[in-house]
């Protein structure tokens, strides 16, 4: 039996693991702060621009049975999730380490 | 990659360095300490990286995307992945710890 995920199911695995781990694992509860949020919509523009240039230049070409088919920018919206989640996990591992996580 | 490098073999590596050039100068510019708790930075990001790096693999191994090996330089870590691809998260991660770092200082100047 071959274990077999789309991107899609790694995509939604991923963030849901995330989510959990910032929650319940190092406690920080980013997604219901303002610094996450903040950062985040800074970072957005410029995940989507790399993503784009990554995709319309196919320096990654995606395998259409693998993602869902929604695009954003040229890039599978799978992209976005998974660096979303790669970002929170992130940010909430160092915060975690900094005890920086005390402002706001 | 026997032959000589041409000017797309730059191009997954341009990206790379595009995020590097657009984050590094915040650790200067709001003056934080990022870039120079390199083992703080290290220790959060590596357990990360390793853990979506995995998901990545898994990906790539299901063939769920390919690299165009006329857009990267031809260098292949463990598992036959581009290093571009290696340097991807570790990059975007420092990239983002930056952003924070950076967004907490302006948050903190907005309340006093």
């Amino acid at each position: 039996m071959r274990f077999e995920l789309s991107y899609t199911q790694i995509t939604v695995y991923a963030l849901i693991l995330t989510i959990f781990f910032d929650m319940f694992i190092t406690k920080n509860s980013l997604l219901s702060t303002l610094r996450f949020w903040f950062s985040y919509f800074i970072i957005l523009p410029f995940q989507l621009f790399t993503n784009w240039w990554l995709t319309s230049r196919e320096i990654v070409i995606y395998n259409s049975e693998s993602i869902i088919g929604l695009r954003l920018a040229g890039a599978p919206i799978e992209d976005l999730i998974f660096g979303f989640a790669m970002i929170l996990a992130v940010m909430s591992l160092w915060e975690s380490k900094t005890n920086a996580g005390k402002i706001r | 990659m026997s032959q000589g490098l041409e000017l797309a073999n730059w191009s997954y590596v341009a990206m790379l360095l595009f995020t590097l050039i657009g984050s590094w100068w915040l650790e200067f510019a709001f003056k934080i300490t990022v870039l120079r708790r390199p083992k703080k930075l290290l220790l959060s990001i590596l357990p990360i990286s390793a853990f979506f790096l995995t998901w990545d693999a898994f990906a790539i191994y299901q063939k769920h995307w390919t690299f165009d090996p006329d857009q990267i330089l031809g260098f292949y870590g463990p598992l036959d992945i581009p290093l571009e691809e290696f340097a991807f998260f570790v990059i975007i991660p420092i990239a983002a710890i930056l952003t924070l770092e950076g967004v907490k200082v302006v948050l903190n100047r907005i309340k006093r």
